[in-house]
């Protein structure tokens, strides 16, 4: 980890100082016939660097950062799994990434044909043959569902069915994205189980029931062993059952959401596919949907005809675009890549492994934390503090901070709200028993800290580039820009 | 490790899950292929490809082939930045968060905005999220969005507006540029302009200004941030959001994505902006440290009351973005800005010399993409794009595809790696294609 200051490139902007050059500017004959109003008078106050000034600082940002290829990182629901060199240098040839998009379907047979074998290896995959590869992560591909289903109930004149319900452990996406789409949201209460609470979801239903919104297995870490009831319920309600395929990861060729009741469902690829998340995207939330909901999938789709494949846009029920041209393509290529290498055994092997290695971890951590839900999980768990932890003033927020100064990347912590102090650890399957004996003896050695009070838990990190940062402070005089006095 | 779970095998370990509901049979999912298997393979797809990028490119309408130096991919391609994950935990991110920060402060200066967001999925979706933005701030239920706006962000537009109630009205184009008239009133929540246009013709940003000052709207713009280095900023011209796409801002074309939306506006609103923001702060040490800041308005604190609901954005292009400007500059921008100008300048006149073509607005200002009209009609044009692919040549965008009034109507974009020979060929080819058409 590099401790050292890394000044803003502001801060090391030398006058006059160049790094890209290109020949043949003439401001003068440039700006010859634009109106004067539109022209820029004065520069943009950009920074003045040289190439290497530029190459030292954002390496040693870099240098900065936890990541999959430096740390473990066992973040819960977001399937932090190895993410494999050769799609990097795949998705950097120019042959996929110098393709225009409004180039003509004859020219770009190549990436459409790896769209259309995509598609349905993800229908396959899901049991939900009507796919789009349209949007460009998670919360989009939730959005783009949840419009599907407005564009159905309104086309069968249902315009009473306006809310969706949705189990308090679910992500906050799903209800963000009911808003968007002009749904009202009506949480459902797990059960002690840690499971959709089944009265509770029956005593909701009703006439006014657009759907349900649930995560599969849920952010506990739990299948859902009722689906196929709750799912006939809502359908019998009139309504539609939406699945967060956030955790699909667990259950890769093991069951089909298509086969379990679900009409439509999103997948991350940059989660289960492996395509990686680059500090926060770009991800992909291709949508899966059943026969019935097809039509209304946005445009563009890829089909395959004749004489090779063409992207359509001919359904007049389609909710048109949320975004422009057609996807994120160079994730898609990514995660095509990964389906080969991997196909059908292999698919099943990551969920069983990924099974293997969460419960493995549970089962060596469970005298060590207090486990609420403790017993087989699917691909990740939930573990927090002890009570007595909690009585010597330790939360989970110190459990996280000294994790990073004993070099991992801590679980996702405070989530699910369902379990105070939510310690959600998902381990992946790409980790091997070495990796998962070492974090877990750390783990056991924290837990040993917290129950003896030790107070040094509160002042971790100690060995970053920073310790705690005040947050608050962040909000109270925001610094959004390196102008703001 | 299964006996220390206690389970007899893997069927155990899915016990959870009903047997009713398991698959009985294997995926029909082809695969297993090795690393240098998949290589043969994706080299034979990749043929079927003809990458504008590798010929000359000539397409613009929402992404353009400009070049980038070597270290935006070296940088970028660091797998501790590549490998990341969003950086909650600020402690550990601190490398991604200070590129975000840095990120914000140069879009925000180009585009003479207080702040800008860590980034969007794309302009379009970007451009969408600004009018939301405008109607939950101004609690009007109208929006004025200028036909000048890329087809596929009017679209978004359209889906992401359609279940919030909202009046979507689109302003005419009239000789190539938004015809405002009579559109914004004291109803309006956001009028929406696009800087050069879908056409590339280069709008007045004045006349949007005030009439947004008179009516209490939002002025909304979305710009080419290349043209940027020529072209003044919105915010300069009295703009209140600024959004975007930032695929020239070093991101290969790709099929289209993914690239970078960018979002910036004024500080008065910053607790409406969707998205991550970044923010300076200190440690408990009192050293400088960033953070993602302003969380109470994102969905995993608000849920159904978030400012929006993206969660996921496209770090990694903004990334890509910020090394770019950085190496670029003031001068480097300004350099691509002209340079492209000048070639669209250059490809104007000697096309526009062409017998069969002309330029569709010829008193009009463009900046990299210019409007032609061909004598032809729309089979000319088809004629013409066709010819110039078999020739490695791609280009013609026809604008009948999205306007009625626009038979026969094509644009053409030039770059920084757009050459005079490049421009030379694509005449003498029109020379070609157009001689036989009036031969005929």
């Amino acid at each position: 980890m590099n401790l050292d200051i890394v000044h803003l490139l502001i801060e090391d902007s030398v006058p006059g100082r160049r790094c890209v050059r290109t020949s043949g500017a003439d401001r003068k004959a440039a700006i010859a016939g634009l109106p004067q109003a539109e022209v820029r008078e004065q520069a943009p106050a950009l920074p003045e660097l040289s190439e290497m000034d530029i190459v030292r600082h954002f390496t040693r940002l870099s240098q900065k950062n936890f990541a999959i290829s430096t740390q473990f990182y066992p973040l819960g629901s977001c399937t932090m799994k190895y993410n494999p060199a050769l799609h990097e240098s795949i998705a950097g040839r120019s042959h996929w990434n110098g393709l225009h998009p409004w180039q003509d379907d004859g020219e770009v047979q190549g990436a459409l044909s790896l769209m259309w074998e995509l598609q349905n290896d993800l229908a396959e995959a899901t049991g939900l043959p009507g796919v789009t590869l349209h949007p460009a992560a998670g919360a989009h591909g939730e959005l783009t569902a949840l419009m599907i289903l407005r564009a159905y109930l309104d086309g069968r004149g249902e315009t009473k069915r306006r809310v969706i319900l949705i189990p308090d452990s679910a992500h906050g996406t799903n209800p963000a994205s009911c808003t968007l789409a002009g749904f009202k949201v009506l949480t459902i209460q797990s059960s002690k189980r840690g499971l959709l609470d089944r009265e509770d979801l029956r005593a909701h239903l009703g006439s006014d029931t657009a759907g349900l919104m649930i995560t599969n297995p849920n952010t506990l870490g739990l299948f859902e062993e009722n689906i196929r009831e709750i799912c006939d319920a809502v359908h019998e309600a009139g309504g539609k059952v939406y699945m967060d395929g956030a955790n699909f990861n667990a259950i890769m060729g093991v069951t089909r959401p298509g086969d379990f009741g679900v009409d439509m469902m999103h997948l991350n690829l940059h989660k289960s596919f492996s395509t990686p998340h680059g500090g926060g995207g770009p991800g992909s939330g291709p949508i899966c949907v059943t026969e019935e909901l097809r039509p209304y999938l946005p445009n563009p789709r890829v089909v395959e005809e004749e004489n090779g494949y063409r992207l359509i846009e001919d359904s007049e029920a389609s909710i048109g675009r949320l975004r422009a041209f057609h996807g994120n393509f160079g994730v898609l290529l990514r995660a095509w890549a990964y389906i080969r290498r991997l196909g059908a055994k292999g698919l099943l092997r990551v969920a069983e492994n990924a099974v293997l290695n969460a419960n493995y971890l549970r089962i060596k951590l469970r005298e060590h934390w207090r486990v609420p839900y403790d017993r087989t999980c699917t691909h990740e768990f939930v573990a927090r503090p002890k009570k007595t932890m909690r009585e010597n003033g330790i939360h989970t927020i110190d459990i996280a901070k000294r994790l990073i100064e004993r070099g991992y990347h801590p679980p996702t912590v405070y989530f699910p709200l369902v379990v105070n102090e939510a310690i959600m650890i998902e381990p992946t399957e790409t980790e091997s028993k070495a990796t998962l004996d070492a974090f877990a003896q750390t783990m056991i050695e924290i837990a040993q800290e917290a129950e003896a009070g030790n107070s040094a838990l509160h002042a971790a990190p100690k060995n970053m580039p920073v310790s705690r940062v005040d947050e608050a402070r962040a909000v109270k005089e925001p610094i959004l820009t390196w102008a703001t006095k | 490790m299964l006996g220390e779970i206690g389970a007899k095998d893997f069927q155990d370990l899915f016990g959870n899950i009903p047997a009713d509901i398991r698959l009985k049979r294997a995926l029909d999912i082809e695969g297993g292929l090795t690393e240098q298997d998949l290589d043969e393979r994706i080299k034979e797809k990749g043929s079927w490809n003809r990458p504008a990028a590798e010929g000359s490119c000539f397409l613009g309408g929402g992404t353009w082939d400009h070049s980038w130096p070597a270290v935006v991919d070296q940088l970028s391609g660091r797998t501790e930045f590549l490998t990341a994950y969003t950086p909650y935990q600020p402690e550990c991110s601190q490398g991604t968060l200070q590129c975000i920060f840095e990120f914000q402060s140069m879009m925000a200066e180009l585009c003479g905005m207080d702040v800008a967001n860590a980034s969007m999925y794309d302009g379009a979706s970007a451009c969408a999220e600004a009018l939301l933005l405008a109607t939950s701030t101004t609690r009007r239920k109208r929006v004025v969005v200028s036909k000048g706006l890329h087809p596929d962000a009017r679209a978004t537009i359209q889906t992401y507006l359609r279940y919030q109630n909202i009046e979507v009205v689109e302003a005419p184009l009239r000789n190539g540029v938004t015809d405002w008239n009579g559109s914004v009133d004291s109803q309006t929540a956001a009028v929406l302009v696009q800087q050069p246009n879908f056409l590339g013709n280069v709008e007045a940003l004045d006349p949007v200004a005030a009439s947004c000052q008179e009516t209490g709207a939002l002025a909304v713009a979305s710009i080419n941030p290349i043209a940027l280095g020529l072209l003044r900023s919105p915010g300069h011209a009295g703009f209140d959001i600024v959004v975007g796409e930032g695929q020239p801002l070093g991101i290969p074309m790709g099929y289209g994505g993914p690239h970078f939306g960018f979002f910036a506006t004024r500080q008065k609103f910053v607790r409406k902006i969707p998205g991550r923001l970044v923010g300076a702060t200190l440690d408990q040490e009192g050293r400088k440290a960033y953070t993602l800041t302003f969380q109470t308005r994102e969905q995993h604190i608000r849920r159904e009351k978030a400012t929006s609901n993206i969660c996921t954005n496209n770090a990694l292009m903004a990334l890509r973005g910020c090394i770019h400007l950085a190496a670029l500059g003031p001068k480097g921008l300004e350099e691509i800005a002209c340079v492209s100008r000048q070639r669209a300048l250059q490809l104007a006149e000697e096309l526009s010399s062409v017998d069969g073509i002309e330029l569709a607005w010829p008193d009009r200002p463009f900046f990299n993409e210019v409007a032609f009209r061909a004598a032809g009609g729309n089979p000319a044009v088809a004629q013409f794009k066709t010819t110039l692919a078999q020739n490695g040549i791609q280009a013609v965008l026809p604008m009948s595809r999205w306007y009625e009034d626009m038979e026969g109507v094509f644009t053409l974009a030039c770059t920084e790696r757009t050459r005079s020979k490049d421009i030379k060929r694509l005449c003498d080819q029109a020379q070609n294609t157009f001689r036989l058409e009036v031969s005929l």
